[in-house]
């Protein structure tokens, strides 16, 4: 299964909030975070990390400061602010209602029986 | 093994660093996350090459990350002059660069006001400030030029030694505010001093024919931001004067004395210190300017070809039409110029060649034309300075076109290298110099001081 490129897009921010809502990080290990959550189904790219972790920054929602690892590297981590608080608990509303309203739906309909019949017939 | 892997990661900062939309500080962060990924594939028993690949292959294309940077940094791509420029490529240099162009700025600004002490007015006595002109700004500027390739001395001495004598040649033969000679001292007395500001320019290294075309280069460029500059310092004036006056004060006296010539003077080395500083970052208008206008101009000048030969009526040859055909001849000049300053020297002749060659031998055939009505006059009715001099710039540019349409048809063919065509344009600069300081130094006492 592959998720869409919409659907990631769409549900990236609320994601890259949810996890440095835990905790502060950094980009490789959102990465291999957001892998593990998702089983290995969602396979974000650096492309799409690094300019939204930079949005995110631009916006306030997050702020970032380095720190020296070993040797003479420098990470770059992030932290979440009061503002990017607000607007996971935003985003998480509004997640709430398109995924409830898809569970009533599908719960009430047998539309997952539907597709398989029409294809034997 | 690890220094393989450290001259790897090397090799693939400079990769990413070629990349305007990614700075300094998005390398680190990408290469933090590269090191990551690598480390893991290493712990998963991966030499270190292959885990190298594998990192890299898996951050993909650098072309798709980039273009995902530039969609979220759009204004990277706007580049980034001096002095707005990213915070990690403010060097000491720059620095020291910037204040000692403020320096002949100021310097160039107080020029023009020193001559006041002396009971000069600017507004009054044009018959002094016209010929001088040149004299307030241009030392600055070559100053500083000289001060950023750190001039060897007797080169510094020669350029005193040259501004002094354009400081003579303007003042010594105390020609009337009516005659021709002022007019002609004032014009090409600033064409000679650009010459030794070229001097200064090409002073590291005085016979390269590399470094002349720099200075070619230097003076387009100079020339568009000086233009720029001018119109914002317009702008800023009329502004002034209009607020002003609404309060009823009117700053008409320092408009006038204070904001215009000194602006004028200080924009000189402001509009040179631009250049320099932006030289490598920004693409060069003066050769875009070129390639829109070379197809027009050619078009212009065989469409007046082609009337000129249906009307049959002669050139209506007065002493103005001998200097419009001059500016066309030079601007023709100048076309040809640029678009030899930004040409790949190895490209085989283009398309556009063939039109410079259709370009330049039209404004030959037109000159001819002209040059044979005028002498007629000459001859007829004697000369007089004016005459003379555009008589003389027009052999001048005629010659130089005339050899580089030689050259020209001779690229066109694939026979002659394009390096001549440039060493030709570039062993002609001090021909032109020369001429502009014959007509300064020597015109005058030779037609009477007329």
């Amino acid at each position: 299964m592959k998720v869409t490129k919409d659907l990631v897009a769409a549900s990236a921010t609320p994601m890259v909030l949810g996890i440095l809502a835990d905790e502060d990080s950094y980009g490789y290990a959102i990465l291999k975070r957001i892998n593990e959550l998702s089983g290995g189904e969602l396979d974000w790219t650096e492309g799409l990390l690094y300019p939204l972790l930079h949005r995110l920054e631009r916006l306030g929602h997050v702020e970032s400061y380095w720190q020296a690892v070993a040797g003479e590297r420098r990470r770059k981590y992030y932290r979440v602010t009061p503002g990017g608080l607000a607007e996971l608990a935003e985003q998480r509303r509004q997640w709430d209602t398109v995924v409830d309203t898809l569970k009533g739906l599908w719960r009430d309909s047998n539309q997952f029986v539907v597709i398989p019949s029409e294809a034997r017939a | 093994m690890t220094e393989d892997l450290e001259a790897q990661f090397a090799e693939w900062r400079r990769y990413v660093r070629s990349r305007p939309e990614l700075r300094q500080a998005d390398a680190d962060e990408l290469e933090d996350h590269l090191r990551g990924s690598v480390d893991e594939l290493l712990a998963a028993g991966l030499h270190t090459d292959e885990a190298f690949l594998v990192a890299v292959k898996r951050m993909g294309s650098l072309d798709d990350l980039s273009r995902e940077f530039a969609r979220e940094h759009s204004e990277r791509l706007w580049k980034q002059l001096v002095l707005t420029g990213e915070p990690d490529s403010t060097s000491p240099r720059s620095r020291r660069d910037l204040l000692v162009m403020v320096l002949c700025a100021l310097g160039a600004a107080v020029s023009i006001k020193v001559p006041e002490l002396f009971g000069q007015r600017f507004e009054r006595d044009g018959g002094f400030y016209a010929p001088n002109l040149a004299l307030f700004a241009l030392p600055w500027l070559a100053g500083f030029l000289a001060w950023r390739r750190k001039t060897a001395p007797p080169v510094i001495a020669a350029l005193v030694g040259l501004f002094a004598l354009g400081a003579v040649g303007a003042n010594v033969y105390q020609l009337g505010d009516e005659s021709q000679s002022l007019v002609l001292t004032t014009i090409h007395l600033v064409i000679a001093l650009w010459f030794v500001v070229g001097v200064a320019y090409v002073s590291d290294d005085l016979r390269s024919s590399r470094r002349r075309m720099d200075f070619v280069r230097f003076t387009g460029e100079w020339f568009v931001y000086y233009v720029l500059i001018a119109l914002g310092g317009g702008v800023l004036t009329g502004l002034t004067f209009g607020t002003f006056e609404a309060i009823g004060i009117s700053p008409q006296n320092f408009v006038a004395r204070w904001l215009v010539p000194c602006g004028a003077m200080a924009a000189v080395v402001v509009a040179g210190w631009l250049v320099e500083a932006k030289q490598s970052v920004v693409e060069n208008i003066a050769p875009v300017l070129t390639r829109l206008f070379t197809p027009l101009f050619t078009v212009a000048l065989l469409a007046f070809l082609v009337a000129f030969g249906f009307s049959g009526s002669g050139i209506d040859v007065e002493r103005e039409a001998l200097i419009l055909f001059d500016v066309l001849l030079a601007v023709v000049l100048a076309l040809l110029l640029y678009s030899i300053s930004a040409r790949d020297p190895l490209a085989p002749a283009g398309l556009f060649d063939k039109l410079q060659l259709a370009l330049v031998i039209s404004a030959l055939a037109i000159d001819v034309l002209v040059l044979l009505e005028i002498t007629g006059r000459i001859t007829e009715f004697g000369t007089t300075p004016n005459k003379a001099a555009a008589l003389g710039e027009n052999v001048l540019l005629l010659a130089n076109l005339a050899v580089s349409a030689w050259l020209l048809v001779g690229l066109a063919r694939g026979r002659t290298p394009f390096a001549t065509l440039e060493r030709w344009q570039t062993a002609y600069l001090p021909v032109v110099a020369g001429w502009a300081w014959t007509v300064v130094l020597v015109f005058p006492p030779l037609f009477g001081y007329l």
